[in-house]
């Protein structure tokens, strides 16, 4: 199985390839194209500046190429965010797979949202052998609204979209390859359940 | 609900835990690679690797050492000591840190709180306050709370929020060590002045002292290390302990 990881101007690469070699997986980081197109499933992790993030994607065709993928495909933390319709964050439009947007925390608690915090429950195979509520480990400034493709949501301040479908494409906003056996099962089911 | 966090602190010199570890079940106490996994098996929400080695050779162990971590452990973790420019930094995170933590460097150069936060984002940069209370202030101090500086903890904390830090350790050098409970005055007020998360740490002796520190220090996580490492609690036990409290609490 080819596991394709998206290179860009976004950190925390290298932790998304450790967690899928616990899982046995071997990913390759890639920002060529074909490479991304052939392979079985794609990743798209990623913490950093949303405006940034898609110039650089634009500059190299990715834009268009992650929306004509039709394999599986998982976008993480900054990765779902930019799935999403548009981002405060720079007011960037972004590639449009999820109807929701993305906005900023309020101020009124601590932001950024740090630490371990729930989802709600879903029954989606994303979630196999997940019990509910699941501890995720979140580290974010900005969130995506809840839309008709929220599968699971979680509660700071307001309620968001953590986990978002839509055909192929799935999306989490916390880090799966951070959130100890839940996170690591979440990445199971991506692979072999999905 | 966000859960309070519980994270261990592992002290690290030339690549070894130091400080005396108390774990039968290791084969070998003091490689942090093992107890790190073993905390993150317990459910520890975080680890910190605080080091403490002295020698030219530093920089690349704590590489490796890093780096080896991150392959074993699935749950985040933070990295200290000695830490000062931001190729420091850019080395640590490339090798699989989360965040860093700094504290004496950034007390020499404010600066360089700002050139990390805007370089990696300020979710990664931590800075760690030692504090002492002189003549009744609260005092900064450096070089492992044996400096003392001028400058008063409250004022400190403001200024490294404004420059970027995305997280304050704040150690009080009062408590650290007497287990006498943490320095919750003191964290409360801190938490009041900024709009980050803080992790309290120094004087851990008991399980309510983590329930008080979460409670009236308005401390967003607790760190501690010996009374982790000589189980004297265990970190299952504490979090149930918490949870049967009725404070938020990943199980």
């Amino acid at each position: 199985m080819k596991i394709a990881i998206i290179k860009y101007n976004a950190g925390n690469i290298k932790s998304v390839l450790l967690a899928l070699k616990r899982l046995g997986i071997e990913g390759f980081l890639t920002d060529d194209p074909q490479e991304i197109l052939a392979a079985d499933k794609v990743i798209f992790p990623g913490q950093g500046e949303a405006k940034s993030a898609m110039r650089y994607l634009k500059e190299r065709g990715l834009d268009e190429v992650i929306r004509s993928i039709k394999n599986p495909f998982l976008g993480i933390c900054l990765g779902l965010q930019l799935l999403c319709k548009h981002s405060e964050e720079g007011d960037t439009e972004c590639l449009g797979i999820f109807d929701s947007d993305v906005k900023k925390f309020p101020d009124q608690l601590k932001v950024p949202h740090m630490g371990w915090n729930t989802l709600s429950k879903s029954a989606d195979p994303i979630f196999k052998e997940i019990q509910f509520p699941a501890y995720f480990y979140f580290v974010h400034s900005y969130y995506a609204t809840v839309s008709e493709q929220t599968l699971s949501q979680t509660d700071y301040m307001l309620p968001f979209s953590t986990v978002l479908k839509k055909d192929n494409f799935y999306a989490i906003q916390p880090h799966p390859e951070k959130s100890a056996e839940e996170g690591e099962q979440f990445l199971n089911n991506f692979l072999f359940e999905i | 609900m966000l859960t309070k966090r519980i994270i261990p602190c592992l002290d690290i010199k030339n690549g070894r835990t130091v400080k005396g570890v108390n774990f039968l079940e290791l084969r070998d106490a003091g490689d942090p690679v093992e107890l790190a996994k073993l905390y993150a098996e317990q459910g520890a929400d975080e680890l910190v690797f605080l080091d403490i080695t002295a020698t030219n050779e530093k920089r690349k162990t704590l590489a490796e050492l890093v780096s080896q971590v991150a392959e074993a452990i699935n749950i985040p973790f933070t990295v200290g000591g000695g830490i000062s420019t931001v190729e420091d930094v850019s080395v640590l995170l490339n090798a699989g840190a989360d965040k860093v933590s700094i504290n004496s460097a950034a007390v020499r150069n404010p600066q360089i709180i700002r050139e990390m936060a805007e370089e990696f984002g300020s979710q990664c940069i931590v800075v760690a306050i030692d504090s002492r209370n002189v003549e009744g202030k609260n005092i900064v101090h450096t070089h492992g709370g044996s400096k003392p500086t001028t400058i008063e903890t409250e004022d400190w904390v403001k200024q490294v929020v404004e420059l970027g830090a995305g997280e304050i350790l704040l150690t009080s050098m009062d408590h650290d060590g007497t287990k006498s409970g943490f320095a919750d005055e003191l964290l409360a007020k801190v938490s009041s002045l900024v709009n980050v998360p803080v992790i309290a740490s120094g004087g851990a002796g008991n399980m309510d002292h983590f329930f008080n520190t979460f409670t009236n220090g308005k401390s967003d996580a607790a760190l501690a290390a010996s009374i982790f490492h000589f189980k004297e609690i265990g970190v299952p036990e504490l979090k149930t302990y918490l949870k049967s409290k009725g404070l938020e609490i990943r199980i």
